[in-house]
């Protein structure tokens, strides 16, 4: 079950601005005011990242990847956070942050480098000022907090957000990282998808508490938003990276949502959750509720839909060909960037290991 | 010339990398006010700020995770871990991402992090106060390692550190830092372009006999034995290697070539230590010079013993000098 452990103290808070039916509620303290046009945008968003998602995973089963890690199921919080970014600001993800890479504008098929095997990474961090994914858990918000660090130096008018799971919430560096966003007010929003699996352990392996609680006791404000509603997670980061900006500090998202697939398409969630779980969140679907919102408010018609299913198709497909495409590193590559400045034992490795092959050609 | 003790030097080399480049920071435990447990970053936070010399919370995975962050953004971190023994805290962030990351990132990002462990015994500390954890870092790609043995060195390293590309552990000699030497200070940027590269060794007392090969603490120890054998009418010639990786495998070939015998000294115990590549190697390159095998001489492969007992762990003029007999004896 996916229920909290409260222990007696007052049920968890939750930020919902979108309900499951597609009802506009109202939030005291957080709103957002969007124009249709926007919400066409944050709807197309969420379809096509699930139709990338979905491919990866066929292309999985079809040997063409190594392993692929499915967002299916937080995709509104990984396009409402994406959605809230400046340009200027930095994100740094986990390895399951496919929507907001989408968002940052890396080419889906750059994510799939490393899940196919021909690299470790295959985008430019600098040039979307989105962070490489990190296969350790919870590393990263250390370097999020540190980038974070440098904007306060430079001056500058950002923040960075970094992602990680309900899982990383047990491991030091993102206790860590909490503790120097804290110390040093640093311009940072940890956003803690807690999808409430961490491949077969529930929340509760991982806290007797809400997440969002544990922020306090860093001395820093937390809350819990719908995971599962794209219109409160881009109104809650908003808030939480414009205060970060303006120095007021870290913030703790943790966007309640729930990992509809596997872990990773090694995983078999058959063997430690009931079906009747992934039946109940699937009522609460990220896309469906939209869709819903939108025809109750005309917001979109039938054609709108059917143009970004095909859109979706057509993305679908470029994904694939243009994955297959993908072409293996050379052997010398190995050699390559392991070091920035010239390396002696770099040089003869590469040497002998070229005159080795070239022993085969001829 | 300025007469320096080795901690002293490295101070003013880091001011001097300071001064020349506003990026370059100092960050870890008690390096602010206090000026670091043995004052290698005094006075540091008073002339360049608590933006520059960061006082950080105590935790080293933080104190390297966030460096790594910092240096993402531009900055060049200099980190210092108070102990050898408390590195290892830090050792997922050092070894599965700042070693990493650059290959990960395909060349597009840098990381310019200095890593300043100050290591070995004998000093009489407690527990985890004096190891050598040098073989860890050696056998991870990605890092280069480097270690000084005196204040001239500590000076030019330091700087040499901070200014390269990739990331640098750098290992100080702790029970050295209070050595004095001359060090030459230059007065123009042009000094320091003449100065040896840190990853090169060095032929610090030429000889013809043996080749002692050390790094670190166990540098002067070499030279102490190699004034001590002279006497017995024996040439060693002490190579200091300086880095550890990239190893300076020509200047090791050319002196082991040369003299046809070889010990390796390092306060770090022997079995899989950095001798055992040392020894490989040089039987790889010079096998047909040798007159007798290579022989290390370093710690038992103990964990390192309370302090009353540290010099019986810890290689000293005569255990060096048996192993210099052995290898004569062959």
């Amino acid at each position: 079950m996916t229920a909290d452990a409260s222990h007696g103290e007052a049920p968890p808070e939750f930020v919902q601005l979108l309900t499951p039916e597609g009802e506009r509620v109202q939030h005291p303290d957080y709103d957002i005011d969007l124009t249709p046009e926007e919400i066409r945008g944050l709807y197309r968003d969420l379809v096509l990242v699930r139709r990338v998602d979905l491919e990866a995973v066929a292309l999985q089963r079809q040997g063409e990847l190594g392993i692929w890690a499915s967002l299916l199921g937080q995709e509104a919080a990984q396009i409402g956070s994406g959605r809230a970014l400046t340009e200027a600001d930095m994100a740094f993800p986990t390895y399951r942050e496919h929507g907001v890479a989408w968002c940052r504008g890396v080419d889906p098929v750059n994510l799939l480098g490393l899940f196919r095997g021909v690299n470790h990474g295959g985008w430019d961090p600098a040039e979307h000022n989105f962070h490489l994914y990190t296969i350790v858990i919870g590393s990263q918000t250390l370097h999020a907090v540190g980038y974070a660090m440098g904007i306060q130096r430079d001056g500058a008018d950002a923040a960075t957000i970094v992602y990680f799971g309900d899982g990383a919430t047990s491991q030091g560096d993102v206790n860590e990282s909490f503790i120097w966003a804290s110390v040093f007010n640093a311009p940072v929003v940890f956003f803690c998808q807690n999808n409430q699996w961490a491949i077969s352990e529930p929340l509760e392996k991982q806290s007797r508490i809400p997440l969002y609680r544990r922020a306090s006791g860093f001395g820093f404000p937390g809350v819990r938003v719908d995971g599962n509603d794209v219109f409160a997670c881009l109104a809650v980061t908003r808030k939480a990276l414009a205060d970060a900006r303006s120095g007021q500090g870290p913030m703790l998202i943790e966007a309640f949502t729930y990992r509809m697939g596997a872990h990773t398409t090694s995983d078999d969630p058959t063997r430690y959750r009931v079906a009747a779980e992934l039946e109940a969140w699937k009522l609460k679907d990220p896309i469906e509720r939209v869709r819903s919102y939108m025809f109750k408010n005309q917001i979109a018609d039938q054609e709108f839909f059917d143009a970004i299913d095909a859109e979706a198709d057509d993305l679908g497909r470029d994904v694939r060909k243009r994955c297959l495409a993908l072409p293996d590193p050379e052997p010398l590559a190995i050699f390559d960037h392991v070091y920035a400045e010239p390396h002696r034992l770099m040089d003869e490795e590469r040497a002998q290991f070229g005159a080795y092959l070239e022993g085969f050609e001829g | 010339m300025t007469i320096l003790t080795l901690a002293k030097a490295l101070n003013e080399g880091m001011r001097k990398a300071m001064e020349d480049d506003p990026k370059v920071l100092v960050m870890g435990e008690d390096v602010g006010k206090l000026g670091g447990v043995f004052r290698v970053t005094d006075g540091l936070q008073k002339d360049f700020g608590e933006q520059r010399v960061i006082d950080t919370p105590l935790a080293e995975s933080g104190i390297i995770g966030t460096a790594i962050g910092l240096a993402l953004r531009g900055y060049r971190p200099v980190c210092e871990i108070q102990f050898d023994g408390f590195v290892f805290p830090a050792a997922d962030q050092i070894i599965t991402q700042l070693a990493k990351m650059p290959l990960r990132s395909l060349g597009k990002l840098k990381l310019p992090v200095v890593v300043r462990i100050p290591c070995g015994g004998g000093i009489g500390a407690v527990e985890h106060h004096s190891e050598s954890p040098e073989a860890y870092f050696t056998h991870t790609a990605g890092l280069r390692v480097v270690a000084c043995s005196n204040p001239s060195d500590a000076y030019e390293m330091i700087q040499q550190a901070i200014r390269c590309d990739d990331p640098v552990v750098f290992f100080e000699p702790k029970r050295r830092y209070w050595e004095k030497a001359e060090v030459d200070i230059p007065t123009s940027s042009a000094g320091s372009a003449a100065w040896l590269p840190f990853d090169q060794g060095k032929v610090v007392r030429p000889g013809t006999d043996v080749t002692m090969l050390a790094y670190g603490p166990m540098v002067k120890t070499c030279l102490e034995a190699a004034k001590a054998a002279e006497d017995d009418g024996r040439s060693l010639e002490v190579v200091d290697l300086r880095s550890l990786n990239p190893l300076d495998v020509e200047l090791v070939v050319e002196s082991v070539r040369k003299t046809g015998r070889c010990v390796v000294v390092h306060e770090a115990a022997v079995f899989n230590g950095f001798g055992a590549e040392l020894a490989a190697r040089i039987t790889e390159e010079c096998f047909y010079n040798l007159e007798a095998p290579v022989l290390r001489v370093g710690g038992p492969s103990t964990p390192y013993p309370p302090s009353r007992l540290e010099d019986h762990y810890l290689p000293d003029l005569d255990r060096v000098l048996h192993a210099v007999d052995r290898v004569f004896a062959f």
